[in-house]
């Protein structure tokens, strides 16, 4: 018997060894372990044996079962996993083909992403953001402004006026109605209804009869104001040089020339050193600093400190111009980018062309 | 206003390179537009020339062969002038001399005759006209081989300033010379009136009468009288300084009003007194319909504004505008009454704007001119007048004034200057500085009582101009500390709705669009062409009166427009991917503001005239997501466009509906109204066919939103916590056949409705149209979901509330599918 066992453990190990696929080995399976196998009938066998040789056999016939079992099971994975290789061997693809690309993201207009670089360097200079209405009345834009009519100061700027009736009011007269040719009508608004301190922005479309490479009849400003007591022009000249350097970089250096608007007093012109030359002037191969014409200065806006006539408008709502001092400046979005990016002609900004959109993700 | 750097240096001369000069006045306030040469580049190789013999050129009937000495010996010049002659005093061009424009003499052959230089006309030199040939200079003026430049005002250095419209003052060379003063130091000479002055009445009393009917409009009126003179052209100095200047000389009694008027910064005109009978002048305004005959021969109707100095017969000239042709001085003149009058400036402003006439006179009158400077101009004139023109005077002077209102001296604070500048100033120099630009300053205790000239009568009113003043000639850009302003406690920050809008704008570029920034202002025909027409109120635009052109003449009032254009525009241009969208505003006749700045309510008192909320506008044309090798997509469709719509809102964590709704620009089967939280906030759908090839396109979807209600419906930094954990959900499916024309949402409003507060969430996730169901039919498949905060659901709770959604499914036609 237990002779027959060692033949019965040699052959089905030989068989299970020799077996090439996974069929192969459950036919084995059956073959010696199943129900009907030899091995089988000797186990159920054993309780008709002498006791003798109940336990030697019984023994060694569990043992070649455990043995042969153990020895179909890692076959069986075994072979799995080769066929599984040899599956996905013949299941190959060009890897070198190109990859299905995403939609692209799109992209942010120039102005919009100046704006914003504007926005959050005066927000963390502790200024709100405000807007205002780009059609406004002439008692904002002007008169407000230390503008009287007939004064020659407005005919600095060339002014779209609305006509009265379609859509404008039907009271109005031919020029209470217009385009705001800056940012500034926002000043008074602003203080009409917030009392000092007031630490504003207005970024915003503005408008002007010009246009050429530098001009466009329609454009952005940012405007800022400033209203508390103490504040002198040396704040104005620190809070331009701080926003200044945040966008052209650490080094540049401000410059203020006096100058006149009718809504500051005094007035002033501001001008960043040349980031391209370094404020000299002078770029090696060339004759002069193409961006700065060889000044070593550009020019950016104008500022002030708010005029007492201002102030004259809004006194009811705390703005004692004996109390209270503020400055004002304003400057253009479209001239920060073109400066930044290199943009040669104001005009391509509101052309929308893709091939220019896209160049500034 | 150019400024002549020699004509300046005459009062004050700074000894400056005139670029050096320029960048001191651009830093003290009076900015440099450029410095320009009239006349040569450089004076180098002109010299004074003696022409010795003209001989005929033997091969060109025009020429002449002139020798000429030039100092060092005789030369050779081939002239093509017909007045040179021998014995002339001329000014020669050597080689290597630089011509205006650019030209360089060289030696040359001309038609064989060797000519070695150019003898030089007026406009050569930029001295003149030049129409009679080589200008000829008086006998024996130089010696020959001078320096043309030492006798002649070639190659003169002009500040071309552009002056701001408060400092009438630097409308005149003495102002010029007065700040030239001021910010260098350098000595000031007396102004040429100064020390003198004229008596009103006196023999002109018997030539001139002088009316003034409104004394408003003219504050004064001046005027003087020559006799006995004569009309000439004037000497070379003055010519070349007014042409320096930029202006054309005429004659000497025109020219010296010009001059005059460029040195004092007062306009003068000169009638020809023999043609204004009697002598009689009456300044009045003008009646309704009149018309004037003015210098530059046009006609011109004025307006009943419009002040007129009128003879007995009727106007003879515009107040402060422009001289009429009546009394103009001519070669004949032999008396002249001369004006220097004082007139109202928003007056003459309005006058030259209604006239569409600008001129010198008016741009200073303009700005409000002192009387005083009336007189000064009459001292001035009435010199040159003797001098230049021979003429006699006739003593005194007519002097038609209002009495002046007089304004006593400005008290400036101890301690103001600096507190408005934050840089200390002092007093000495707040002194120095106020008395070097012409005011006049007296101490008064710690405080200075300032005294202002006449020059800035109108600029200077108040304690604040004077620190202006003070500062701006005091090295201010370089003393200025730069500082911050001292802590109040403030906190910067974008409001609630700013941090949306970026948000909203920020996941259009994310989705795969473009920004454009369109104009705000666009055709007329626009509208027609978006087939809007009233009683739509976006075919009512806000109209410009004073547009550039046609095209930029009313205000939108759809972002489509602009979106159509620029997606035009890149088509033509090739482009072969168009998803573009628009943050911006549109302008809509008063009424109905919406929320916030975004909903066009703003900060003030005053409303704005119109309204004009933010809109956010996408427009997709044709494919927009990436072909592959093995896949190409179709072009965006409605659906695509309404993902885009519905991750725009899933963004700004809420929810956007989109019921069925026209628009005259959209295809009438694909279109819909888009709604958040109930109310209506914009549309969607794909462009009409007819609209999109207006504007050379194919294929196109939008949709435009009013950008404040979107935001307003946005949850986002207010959410609250909800119990996910706890309590899972209960998820079931319900499959629903349903005729085609029920929209889906109204199948999805009718499940919510039923389903009370328990569904938490209901969406379409298959459709299905084809052999399994009618032909009008569709079926829909609906995933929902219930929760409750508290409690497990369980069957039993789920299934009623499912039975009355089905019912209500059920009530709108639709069957549930087995």
């Amino acid at each position: 018997m237990l002779e027959r066992l060692e033949t019965i453990e040699a052959e089905g190990t030989a068989a299970v060894n020799g077996a090439g696929s996974a069929a192969e080995l459950e036919n084995l399976r059956v073959k010696f372990l199943g129900r009907k196998a030899e091995l089988t009938g000797i186990l159920r066998g054993i309780a008709d044996l002498e006791p003798a040789e109940r336990g030697p056999v019984g023994g060694a016939a569990n043992k070649v079962r455990k043995g042969l079992e153990a020895l179909v099971e890692s076959r069986i994975e075994s072979l799995a996993g080769a066929e599984l290789e040899a599956s996905l061997a013949s299941d190959r693809i060009d890897v070198t083909l190109p990859g299905s690309p995403v939609r692209a993201v799109g992209h942010l207009h120039p102005i919009t992403r100046t704006r914003r670089l504007i926005e959050d360097v005066m927000i963390g200079l502790g200024y709100q953001v405000m807007e205002g209405p780009e059609v406004e009345h002439d008692f904002y834009n002007f008169t407000a402004l230390n503008h009287p009519a007939d004064h020659p100061a407005r005919m600095l700027q060339d002014t779209f006026y609305i006509e009265s009736g379609a859509g404008a009011p039907e009271e109005a007269g031919p020029r209470d109605v217009l385009l705001r040719t800056h940012t500034s009508p926002m000043q008074v608004r602003a203080m009409e209804t917030t009392p000092p301190p007031l630490f504003m922005i207005v970024p915003g479309k503005t408008y002007r009869r010009d246009s050429d490479a530098t001009h466009s009849p329609m454009f952005h400003q940012v405007e800022g104001l400033a209203v508390a007591e103490g504040i002198t022009l040396a704040d104005l000249k620190g809070t331009l040089l701080a926003m200044l350097r945040e966008i052209f970089g650490p080094d540049r250096e401000i410059r203020m020339r006096p100058h006149f608007f009718p809504f500051t007093e005094p007035s002033v012109e501001f001008d960043v050193s040349c980031f391209k030359c370094r404020g000299s002037g002078k770029v090696e191969g060339e004759d002069r600093c193409n961006l700065c014409k060889g000044i070593g200065w550009i020019e950016l806006g104008g500022a002030g400190m708010v005029d007492p006539n201002v102030f004259g408008f809004v006194r009811e709502a705390g703005y004692d111009p004996d109390l209270v001092t503020g400055f004002a400046f304003g400057f253009g979005i479209e001239r920060i980018a073109m400066l930044r990016h290199g943009v040669g002609d104001l005009r391509l900004f509101f052309d929308n062309d893709v091939r220019l959109l896209e160049q500034f993700s | 206003m150019r400024v002549p750097y020699g004509w300046m240096a005459e009062y004050c001369d700074p000894g400056l390179d005139p670029d050096v000069l320029a960048e001191k006045l651009a830093m003290t306030g009076t900015e440099v537009e450029r410095v320009v040469v009239s006349g040569p580049p450089s004076a180098d190789n002109f010299v004074i020339g003696l022409v010795t013999a003209v001989e005929e050129h033997p091969d060109a009937d025009r020429l002449r062969v002139c020798t000429v000495d030039d100092g060092e010996g005789e030369r050779t010049i081939v002239c093509g002038a017909p007045n040179v002659a021998a014995g002339q005093t001329v000014v020669v061009a050597l080689p290597g001399a630089v011509m205006p424009g650019g030209m360089k003499i060289k030696k040359a052959k001309l038609r064989g005759v060797p000519s070695e230089g150019m003898i030089c006309s007026e406009s050569e030199l930029g001295l003149g006209d030049g129409k009679d040939g080589i200008m000829v200079l008086e006998d024996g003026l130089a010696a020959p081989g001078t320096p043309a430049a030492d006798v002649v005002p070639i190659s003169e250095h002009v500040l071309e300033l552009e002056v701001t419209p408060n400092r009438t003052d630097c409308f005149g060379i003495y102002g010029v010379a007065r700040e030239a003063h001021a910010i260098t130091g350098a000595a000031l000479a007396p102004a040429p009136w100064e020390g003198e002055s004229v008596e009103a009445g006196g023999e002109i009393d018997s030539l001139v009468s002088v009316e003034v009917e409104n004394h408003d409009l003219c504050p004064r009126f001046t005027a003087r009288a020559f006799t006995d003179l004569k009309i000439a052209p004037s000497p070379l100095w003055l010519r070349a300084r007014l042409i320096a200047s930029g202006q054309r000389p005429i004659n000497n009694v025109v020219d010296i009003t010009n001059y005059v008027m460029w040195l004092t910064g007062q306009p003068m005109h000169a009638f020809d007194l023999d043609l204004v009978p009697s002598g009689a002048l009456s300044i009045r305004s003008a009646k309704p319909g009149e018309k004037v005959a003015t210098l530059d021969g046009v006609e011109r109707e004025v307006s009943t504004d419009t002040v007129l100095v009128c003879d007995q017969n009727g106007p003879t000239s515009i107040a402060g505008v422009m001289g009429g042709a009546v009394s103009e001085v001519s070669e004949t003149t032999t008396s002249v009454l001369m004006e220097a009058a004082t007139w109202n400036g928003p007056n003459i402003l309005r006058t030259s704007r209604d006239l569409n006439l600008r001129s010198e006179a008016s741009s200073r009158f303009e700005k409000q001119l002192h009387p005083d400077l009336a007189e000064r101009a009459q001292i001035v004139a009435t010199a040159l007048m003797v001098e230049l023109c021979g003429a006699t005077v006739a003593s005194g002077m007519v002097d038609v004034a209002a009495p002046l209102s007089e304004s006593g001296p400005i008290r400036l604070r101890n301690g103001r200057v600096e507190r408005i500048l934050g840089l200390a100033i002092d007093t000495d120099s707040q002194t120095e500085a106020l008395g070097m630009l012409g005011f006049g300053v007296e101490a008064d205790g710690d405080d200075l009582l300032v005294t202002v000239p006449a020059d800035r009568f109108y600029d200077v009113t108040r304690e604040i101009d004077l620190v202006e003043e003070v500062g701006r000639v005091n090295d201010l850009d370089k003393r200025l500390p730069a500082t911050l302003p001292s802590g109040s406690g403030r906190v910067g920050g974008l409001s609630r709705q700013q941090v949306l809008q970026r948000r909203a704008e920020d996941s259009m570029r994310e989705a795969g669009f473009d920004e454009i920034v369109g104009w705000s202002f666009t055709d007329p025909g626009e509208t027609e062409r978006l087939r809007l027409a009233t009683p739509d109120s976006r075919a009512d635009a806000v109209r410009l009166s004073n547009p550039l052109s046609e095209d930029q003449s009313v205000m939108r009032t759809t972002l489509l427009g602009s979106l159509l254009g620029a997606a035009g525009r890149n088509r033509s241009r090739g482009a072969g991917r168009i998803a573009l969208f628009e943050s911006g505003r549109v302008y809509l006749p008063a009424g109905g503001f919406g929320h916030g700045p975004l909903g066009g309510d703003f900060p003030g008192d005053q409303r704005p005239p119109v309204n004009e909320p933010q809109h956010l506008a996408v427009l997709a044309s044709g494919t927009i997501d990436p072909a592959t090798w093995d896949n190409d997509p179709a072009a965006a469709d409605f659906f695509q466009i309404k993902g885009v719509l519905e991750r725009l809102a899933l963004g700004l964590g809420t929810e956007v509906e989109v019921v069925a709704g026209e628009q005259p620009f959209l295809h009438p089967g694909r279109s819909g109204t888009v709604v958040a939280n109930g109310e209506e906030i914009g549309w969607i759908g794909q462009i009409h066919p007819s609209v999109a090839t207006a504007w050379d396109l194919e294929e196109t979807v939008a949709f435009e939103i009013r950008l404040a209600e979107l935001l307003k419906a946005s949850p986002l930094g207010e959410e609250t916590y909800g119990d996910f954990t706890s309590f899972p959900p209960v998820d079931r499916e319900l499959a629903l056949v349903i005729a085609n024309s029920v929209e889906a949402a109204s199948v999805l409003a009718a499940a919510k409705e039923a389903g009370g507060d328990l569904l938490v969430s209901v969406t379409v996730f298959d459709v299905y149209r084809g052999d399994q169901v009618g032909p009008e039919e569709k079926s829909l498949a609906l995933r929902m979901r219930f929760r409750a905060d508290d409690r497990t659901l369980s069957d039993e709770e789920v299934d009623p509330i499912w039975q009355k959604i089905i019912g209500a499914a059920e009530a709108l036609g639709g069957k549930v599918r087995g």
